[in-house]
């Protein structure tokens, strides 16, 4: 009985565009939603960290999920935007931006809606992925941001000439 | 009443910080006669409000130990060595006793030692008798001076004609000492008949003062004309009388009424007060005046000490927080503005702008100067860390302090103090050798540590260094081994190994002393140095010493800055370590023949390009700047496209994700709402050395 109630429960989404793909955040981790305003390039960072970004007083580091998911880097449009929002990093909830293609909703979904992603097969990285809902015949990848930020996907911040090879190194190639 | 006990604890707090200080001062100089003072007013104090706020253990404890320091003051007793231990020990055990952990036969055992201290035998007799003669006269003297006044004031009713403001004049006469201010409301007319340029009111004002007579007629010099003025001596010192005037007295002797009027209606036996009041002979508001005469002659009399003069306020550090926070928006406010008059070339605008930056300005140093704390607060314990453990251990240690001005803000300080403990008792206890073992190896047997605060750019670096036995790079590489830490065949510089006692559950020496390898190692230090986003570097040479060096980041102040740009980003440069810019041409930079060294006044400065170093895409400008920077003991010059100018910035730390990039110390808010990041120069010089 209890599970069956369960099903019922209802969630709100935020769902976002990257390329054809719909993905989808807890609405309660998201803070805000801002158009694409001048991003701060950190150097030695790695290429899917854009920079940084002023919102309100507080920088806050903007990434790009699709460089995050390997996907082409696009030119962003009218319609990009960025999605602020709140993540726990090592105990302690940090505040970052992702660049979105376009934001679309806040829609609900009862927890019965929603699978486990298929671990084989799929094009994602399932540990990102808390499952998948559908909705109107789409497929909505609900994301694990935690997950995304976790330490061990911070290891490749930790090495910086990797990503980014000095003009000087690429000088002496 | 907890909140009060609340409160007391916190001052006892501070003052037995105050109190070890001193003492610790005083066995330097004995002969201090201001330092004695302020440990007796230190355990005044203590006993004082501990009585008053049921802390009768902590009061009565204090009390054998202030006697005693009273005895030190009239010179009764010597300041020796063995005095200030004491001393010490019986703050120590009044800390004990606010903490609730207090050994109550260890109380007793100081307090023994207490009485047992030699008392000049010829002395004793006028020593016993001295307090209780001398009681009095010392508080007549330190209150000589005070003097009460009463001052009826009657201003003429043009007076507002003159421009004279009484209330200021009132105001005048409260800033020479306490005073209480009766208004008189007798001459106010109907409301009808009522003129707002008429001055209808008077006062009587009592006023107790340490500054003369003469300072309270200056108060009226140009008043005078203007009023029937009136200034009375009431009493010579609180002290003085010793039956206070009565109501009667005083009454009459205002001329309010007159003694017949007193005797006729003290005889009726009713309240004198309400019978002269009845009798019509008064006025209620006299009688009030006359009645708050009397109470405050009594309340000056009763006080025992003369009100300290309140030099410092306490405020909740959330409070600063809060203003510190406030004033960084300002700042970036204000930056918008000098931004926008810039590019409106509105120049009534502009001189606005100037004043407003100005303001700023001088309003961001007030506030952060307030949450700033010289590093002495945290050097002074130490010193007593110093002077108990090298007697403990048998060892003879000098602790000389350097820099203990050096500001710092106060959360930064407050976790600083445990590493800084860690770090001097691994010197003292490994470190800084027996005095047989220096003599042996050719040292002078007083072994020495120097601790030295400077800022450093936007940085403030603390070098803890000892002249001991150093550090062994074998013996660290034997014990990584042991510990499993190091491969027995692994490569290691010397270097390499030093860096390996910050590696948790590290601890090099060979038994395990009260003191340290307890366990908690240099790993500990070394995170909470990075909890503060600062660092640690250690030096080591066998035989001859060992030198951490902390480095700790300003983290929550706003500075002054160099904006500069390359391609369309822009960087900030600490200006506190910018000495000059210069130009660098195609020819310079060939001249350099790759070696980027440039000569600036007959000096060979090292340059980065750091265009290169952050890979930014785009051809540098045919003539780009040089900034030149002074870092430790040398110039670094670092190449950018151009120098925009000097900026005030708040420093927003970098998000966790950013941790790793060791050359951007930080991030600020510019005028146009962008974000630019600040640079740390140091790190970007370091990359430098790595790469040669």
């Amino acid at each position: 009985m209890a599970e069956h109630t369960d099903n019922k429960a209802l969630h709100q989404y935020l769902t976002f565009r990257l390329g054809e793909e719909m993905f989808a955040l807890d609405v309660s981790q998201v803070r805000e939603i801002l158009d694409v305003t001048t991003i701060t390039k950190v150097p030695r960072s790695p290429a899917f960290m854009r920079g940084v970004i002023n919102v309100r007083g507080s920088v806050v580091p903007v990434v790009d999920l699709r460089l995050k998911f390997d996907m082409d880097k696009i030119e962003q449009t009218l319609d990009t935007r960025i999605v602020v929002m709140e993540i726990a990093l090592a105990g302690e909830v940090t505040v970052i931006g992702a660049l979105a293609d376009a934001v679309h909703n806040v829609m609900e979904m009862a927890t019965g809606q929603i699978e486990a992603a298929p671990k084989i097969g799929a094009r994602w990285n399932t540990d990102f992925i808390k499952g998948i809902g559908k909705h109107d015949d789409q497929f909505i990848i609900i994301l694990d941001v935690d997950r995304i930020f976790s330490v061990d996907e911070l290891a490749m911040v930790q090495a910086p000439d990797q990503t980014t090879p000095s003009a000087a190194d690429q000088a002496a190639a | 009443m907890d909140h009060q006990q609340a409160a007391y604890k916190v001052e006892a707090y501070e003052l037995l910080s105050e109190l070890e200080t001193s003492l610790l001062e005083l066995e330097q100089t004995p002969d201090n006669k201001d330092l004695v003072d302020r440990v007796f007013r230190a355990m005044h104090t203590i006993k004082g409000s501990g009585a008053m706020f049921g802390f009768d253990e902590i009061a009565a404890f204090t009390h054998d130990v202030e006697t005693v320091f009273d005895r030190v003051r009239d010179g009764h007793i010597p300041v020796t060595t063995h005095l200030v231990n004491l001393a010490l020990s019986a703050r120590d055990q009044i800390k004990a006793m606010l903490d609730g952990t207090a050994d109550a036969d260890r109380g007793t055992g100081i307090i023994e030692g207490f009485r047992a201290l030699p008392a000049p035998a010829a002395d004793t007799a006028p020593a016993a008798a001295a307090p209780a003669t001398a009681d009095p006269e010392d508080r007549a003297a330190a209150a000589g001076d005070e003097q009460i006044f009463r001052i009826c004031f009657a201003p003429h009713a043009d007076l507002f004609a003159s421009g004279t403001n009484p209330l200021a004049l009132l105001d005048e006469l409260a800033e020479l000492g306490s005073c209480r201010v009766v208004a008189h409301t007798d001459r106010l007319p109907e409301p009808a008949a009522f003129d707002p340029e008429q001055c209808y009111l008077r006062w009587d004002v009592l006023l107790s003062t340490d500054q003369g007579l003469d300072a309270v007629k200056d108060v009226f010099i140009f008043a005078e004309d203007g009023c029937d003025l009136s200034i009375d001596l009431l009493a010579q010192g609180p002290a003085a009388d010793d039956a206070l005037p009565r109501l009667g007295e005083i009454l009459v002797a205002r001329g309010d009424v007159t003694p017949a009027m007193v005797e006729k209606v003290v005889q009726e036996q009713k309240r004198l007060g309400q019978l002269l009041v009845d009798a019509q002979a008064v006025r209620p508001e006299q009688v009030c005046a006359a009645l708050a005469e009397q109470q405050f002659l009594e309340q000056t009399r009763r006080k025992c000490d003369p009100p300290a003069a309140a030099a410092s306020v306490r405020v909740a550090a959330e409070k600063l927080d809060a203003l510190v926070n406030l004033v960084g928006e300002l700042v970036t406010v204000q930056a918008r503005l000098s931004q926008k008059a810039v590019t409106d070339r509105d120049p009534e605008l502009l001189a606005i702008t100037e004043v407003v930056e100005r303001l700023t300005a001088e309003l961001r140093d007030h506030v952060l100067s307030v949450r700033m704390l010289p590093i002495e607060t945290a050097f002074t314990k130490l010193r007593r860390l110093v002077r108990d453990l090298s007697g403990e251990l048998g060892k003879s240690i000098e602790l000389h302090t350097e820099g203990g001005e050096t500001e710092l803000d106060k959360t930064v300080i407050e976790q600083l103090n445990d590493p800084l403990v860690h770090i001097l008792r691994n010197s003292i206890d490994h470190g800084i050798e027996t005095p047989e073992q220096r003599r042996a190896a050719g040292k002078p047997p007083q072994g020495t540590i120097r601790i030295q605060a400077e800022h450093s750019g936007a940085n403030v670096l603390i070098r803890i260094a000892d002249d001991g036995a150093g550090i062994d790079p074998e013996r660290i590489r034997a014990k990584a081994v042991a510990k499993g830490l190091l491969a027995s065949d692994a490569e290691k510089s010397d270097k390499e190994l030093l860096q390996m006692v910050f590696l948790p559950g590290f601890s090099t020496a060979g038994t395990v002393t009260s003191v340290s390898g307890r366990g908690v190692g240099m790993d500990v230090v070394k995170r909470s140095l990075e909890a503060l986003r600062g660092g640690i570097e250690i030096n080591s040479e066998k035989d001859r010493g060992t030198t951490i060096t902390l480095k700790l980041p300003l983290t929550l102040a706003i500075i002054d800055g160099l904006l500069v740009q390359i391609g369309a980003e822009k960087f900030v440069l600490p200006l506190a370590s910018v000495e000059a810019c210069v130009e660098l041409t195609r020819q310079d930079v060939a001249d350099a023949h790759g070696r980027n060294i440039l000569n600036i006044r007959d000096r060979l400065v090292p340059y980065i390009p750091l265009r290169e170093r952050f890979a930014v895409a785009g051809a540098p400008p045919a003539i780009e700047q040089v900034v030149i920077n002074q870092v430790d003991d040398h110039q670094v010059g670092i190449v950018v496209d151009r120098v925009i100018g000097e900026h005030q910035i708040v420093i927003k730390t970098m998000n966790t994700l950013y941790k790793d990039v060791q050359e951007i110390s930080g991030a600020t808010i510019l005028g146009d709402g962008t974000v630019a990041l600040i640079l740390d120069v140091q790190q970007l010089i370091h990359g430098l050395d790595q790469a040669a």
